[in-house]
C-alpha cells in the first residue's frame, strides 16, 4: 500500500471515530451542548480541554520553531503551560462560582454595564479571529501534505472541511469526541518521538532522551550528549548555537508573559471551567488539563532538537567537513523521498546554485562561513526553503519510520487543527449571534434568525481567516502568539480585576479593555502590516527596528499593564462601585452556595 | 438543604475576611515560585546556574524547556489540594 492511501486510511478512520462518538453521544439541547463537561470526571474533562486547547500551533508548528531557534523559543513551552497556573489560581474557581456560560456575561454583570459586555465581545472576536488565521495556516500545511497538493489548494480544501465540521457543531461540545481527539493527537505526537529517541539515544522517553548521550549504530553509547553534538553541528554550519541565549532578556520575558496571560484570557478555554460540577472540581480540572498538555509539551523540545540533528546529518551524510548530499541522492535514494513529497507543497525547496551537483546547507549570512564557502566554491545556502511548520509532519519521514506512523501523524495534525479551529469559529459565531445581536442590538430576534446569523458569522470569519491565512503574518505558532497577546491585553486584566478588586467600576473596566486592546492591536499592525497585509507596516518586525524595542509578539504583556493602569486610574476618579456589585464580588470569592451554571 | 446553605452563607460572611486573606497568601506564595522557576531560573537567572550541568547543557536550559512545566503542574495540584482543605477549615465548601 502506498503512503498516500495509508494517510487517507488513517485520516478517514480517525474522522469516522469522531463522528461515530458524536452521533452516539449527541447533545440534545443548548444547555447540554454548552455544559457537556458537567457530570464528567475532572480527569476526563481535563483530557477534553487539552484537546480543545492544543491546536495546530502546539502540534504542527511549535517544535519546528524550537528546532530552528533552540533555547530562545523556550518561551512557547513556558508561556503556554505557565498560563494554566494563572488560570487555576486567579480565574477558574471564581468564574465557576459565578455560574454563567460566557466570559462576556461575567464582564457585563460584574461591571454592571452592557457596554462592558459589548467591548468584551469585540475583544473576544478580534483575538479569536487572529487565532483562526494561525490555525488555517496549519490546516493548509497538513492538507497540502496529506493530499500531496500545493499549500494554497490545501488551505482552500481545509477551509471547507473546517466550515463543515464547525457547522456540524455538536461534535465540539461532546466531551467524549474530544477525548478521542486527544488520544489520536497524543499518540500521533509521541509514537514517532519515541522511535526517534530510541534511534538517537537508546532512551524510549523522548523528554529524557533530549538530555542523554547519543548512541552509535551498534547501540553503544558514544559518550557525547545529544545537545552537545547538536550545538557542535549547527555552529559548524554557521548557525547560532542551540542551547545558548541569543535573544535579549526583556523581549524573552515579555513574550513569555504575553503567552501566559493570553492563555488565561482565551474565552474558549475559560469556558470549559464554567461547566464543571463544583468549584473544587474547577481547581482539579485545571491541573489535569495541564497534565495532558504537559505530555506533549515535555516531548516537543525533544522532537525539535532531534529533528534538527537528523536534518543536519541528512544534508551532510559524511559529516559537516565532508561532501554534502548530492542532488542525485535526493532524487533517487528512498531515504530522501520526504524531500520530494514536501517539495510538491511548495514549503520545501533546494537549488544547486553553484552547479556542483551537491546541496550545501549552511548559514550564508554568517561571516565566519564566508571564508569556508569561498574556499569550497559554495555560492550560498542551497536548501533554499524549509518552512518551520512542516517539521513535525515531516519528522517521521525524515527519521525513516514505517508508513503507518506517518499516517498517524497526518491524522493527529488534522485533529489538532480542526478541533481548535472549529471550536474558535463556534466561539466567534456565538459571540456575534448570542452576545452581540440577541444580547445587545436586536433582543427580540427569533431563534431561527439567531441560528442563521451564527452561520453567517461563521462563514465570514472563516472567509477572512482563509484570505489572511494565504499570506499569514508568520508561521502558525507565531500568528497564534499574536492572538494570545490580544487576549492578554484585553480579557485577562478585566477578569482578574473583576474578582480581586472591588474598586474597579464600569467606566474603568471599559476604558482599560479598550486601551489595552487598541494599543496592542495598533502596535501589532504597525509591525505586521494593517490587517496583516504585507508591506503596509511602518516598522520592521525585528527587535532593533521595532518602535519600543519590543517585538510585536511580546507586546501583549505591555498592553495588559496599560489595561490595569488605566482601569485603576479611571476608577479612582469616577463613581464608586455600587454595594450590590461588591456583594457579588464577595460571593464569587467563596465556593459555598455555588449552583449549576445558568444561561441568561 | 436550603437552611444548610443559609448557615454556610452566614459563616462565610463572618469568616470571609480571614478566608480570603489566607487564599491571597497561598496565591502569592505560589506565584512567586511560578515566576522564579520560569522567568527566574529559565531566563533572567540562567547565567547564575550555568555552572550546574544537565545532560550536555545547563540547569537553566532544563528549567526553560522542561523543569518549569513540571513545577507548574506541582503548583496547580498543591493549590487545588490546599484550597479544598481551606474551604473545609473555614466551612465555606460547597
Amino acid at each position: 500500500m502506498d503512503q498516500f492511501t495509508l494517510n487517507l486510511l488513517f485520516v478517514g478512520a480517525s474522522f469516522a471515530l469522531y463522528i461515530g462518538i458524536a452521533v452516539w453521544a449527541r447533545a440534545g439541547s443548548t444547555s447540554e451542548f454548552y455544559a457537556a463537561g458537567r457530570g464528567v470526571h475532572p480527569v476526563t474533562n481535563g483530557m477534553a480541554t487539552a484537546a480543545d486547547w492544543m491546536s495546530a500551533a502546539s502540534f504542527i508548528s511549535m517544535a519546528g520553531l524550537i528546532a530552528f531557534t533552540g533555547y530562545d523559543n523556550s518561551s512557547f513551552l513556558m508561556g503556554w503551560t505557565g498560563g494554566y497556573v494563572l488560570l487555576a489560581l486567579l480565574l477558574a474557581p471564581y468564574l465557576r462560582k459565578f455560574g454563567k456560560f460566557t466570559v462576556s456575561e461575567f464582564i457585563g454583570d460584574r461591571f454592571y454595564s452592557p457596554t462592558a459586555r459589548l467591548v468584551a465581545v469585540i475583544c473576544l472576536i478580534v483575538a479569536s479571529t487572529t487565532y483562526v488565521i494561525g490555525q488555517m495556516t496549519g490546516v493548509g500545511v497538513a492538507f497540502g501534505r496529506f493530499l500531496e497538493i500545493s499549500n494554497t489548494s490545501g488551505l482552500l480544501i481545509g477551509a471547507c472541511v473546517v466550515f463543515a465540521y464547525a457547522v456540524f457543531g455538536g461534535m465540539k461540545g461532546v466531551t467524549y469526541t474530544q477525548v478521542a481527539q486527544y488520544c489520536v493527537l497524543i499518540m500521533a505526537y509521541t509514537i514517532p518521538a519515541v522511535f526517534i529517541s530510541l534511534q538517537l539515544t537508546g532512551t524510549p522517553i523522548p523528554a529524557l532522551g533530549l538530555f542523554s548521550e547519543t548512541v552509535n549504530s551498534d547501540g553503544a553509547s558514544s559518550g557525547v550528549y545529544l545537545l552537545t553534538k547538536l550545538d557542535q553541528i549547527v555552529t559548524d554550519l554557521g548557525f547560532a548555537s542551540y542551547t545558548e541565549a541569543h535573544k535579549d532578556t526583556l523581549n524573552m520575558v515579555l513574550f513569555t508573559l504575553s503567552l501566559m496571560i493570553g492563555t488565561a484570557g482565551l474565552p474558549h478555554v475559560i469556558m470549559r471551567f464554567f461547566t464543571v460540577p463544583k468549584v473544587s472540581d474547577a481547581r482539579w480540572s485545571a491541573g489535569w488539563t495541564l497534565v495532558f498538555i504537559a505530555l506533549l509539551y515535555l516531548t516537543a523540545p525533544a522532537v525539535g532538537a532531534m529533528a534538527r540533528l537528523n536534518i543536519s546529518e541528512m544534508m551532510w551524510p559524511n559529516g559537516v567537513n565532508g561532501e554534502a548530499v548530492s542532488v542525485e541522492t535526493i532524487e533517487s535514494d528512498e531515504k530522501y523521498n520526504w524531500m520530494l513529497t514536501w517539495q510538491k507543497t511548495g514549503l520545501l525547496d533546494w537549488e544547486d546554485k553553484n552547479g556542483d551537483g551537491k546541496i550545501q546547507y549552511y548559514n550564508d549570512k554568517s561571516d565566519a562561513m564566508a571564508d569556508k564557502a569561498a574556499a569550497n566554491g559554495w555560492e550560498g545556502n542551497e536548501l533554499t526553503k524549509f518552512n518551520r511548520d512542516i517539521l513535525v509532519l515531516a519528522n517521521p519521514e525524515i527519521a525513516n519510520l514505517p508508513g503507518w506512523v506517518i499516517g498517524l501523524v497526518a491524522a493527529g495534525g488534522l485533529a489538532a487543527a480542526l478541533s481548535t479551529a472549529a471550536g474558535l469559529l463556534l466561539a466567534i459565531s456565538s459571540a456575534v449571534s448570542h452576545d452581540l445581536l440577541k444580547g445587545q442590538l436586536t433582543p427580540n430576534m427569533s431563534e431561527k434568525a439567531e441560528l442563521m446569523s451564527a452561520r453567517v458569522a461563521m462563514a465570514v470569519a472563516i472567509g477572512v481567516a482563509t484570505i489572511l491565512g494565504l499570506n499569514p503574518p508568520g508561521f502558525a505558532a507565531q500568528t497564534v502568539a499574536l492572538a494570545f497577546g490580544l487576549a492578554a491585553a484585553s480579557i485577562f486584566p478585566a477578569l482578574m480585576m473583576g474578582i480581586f478588586s472591588k474598586k474597579v467600576n464600569n467606566v474603568g473596566a471599559v476604558a482599560g479593555m479598550l486601551s489595552g486592546l487598541i494599543f496592542t492591536l495598533v502596535y501589532i499592525f504597525l509591525h505586521k502590516g494593517w490587517l496583516f497585509i504585507a508591506g503596509t507596516n511602518s516598522f520592521p518586525d525585528t527587535v532593533d527596528g521595532s518602535l519600543f524595542g519590543i517585538q510585536s509578539t511580546a507586546i501583549g504583556a505591555v498592553g495588559a499593564m496599560i489595561n490595569f493602569a488605566v482601569a485603576f486610574g479611571v476608577s479612582s476618579v469616577t463613581k464608586e462601585t455600587p454595594q450590590e456589585i461588591k456583594d457579588l464580588v464577595e460571593s464569587v470569592r467563596t465556593p459555598a452556595g455555588a449552583g449549576a451554571a445558568v444561561d441568561h | 438543604m436550603a437552611e444548610q446553605s443559609t448557615n454556610a452563607d452566614a459563616r462565610a460572611a463572618e469568616d470571609a475576611g480571614g478566608y480570603w486573606a489566607a487564599n491571597i497568601r497561598i496565591i502569592l506564595i505560589s506565584l512567586v515560585i511560578w515566576a522564579v522557576v520560569s522567568f527566574g531560573f529559565g531566563i533572567v537567572l540562567r547565567p547564575m546556574l550555568s555552572g550546574i550541568e544537565v545532560g550536555g547543557t545547563d540547569l537553566g536550559f532544563w528549567f526553560a524547556q522542561q523543569g518549569s512545566i513540571l513545577v507548574f503542574l506541582g503548583l496547580i495540584f498543591f493549590y487545588a489540594w490546599r484550597m479544598n482543605k481551606l474551604d473545609k477549615e473555614y466551612g465555606v465548601e460547597e
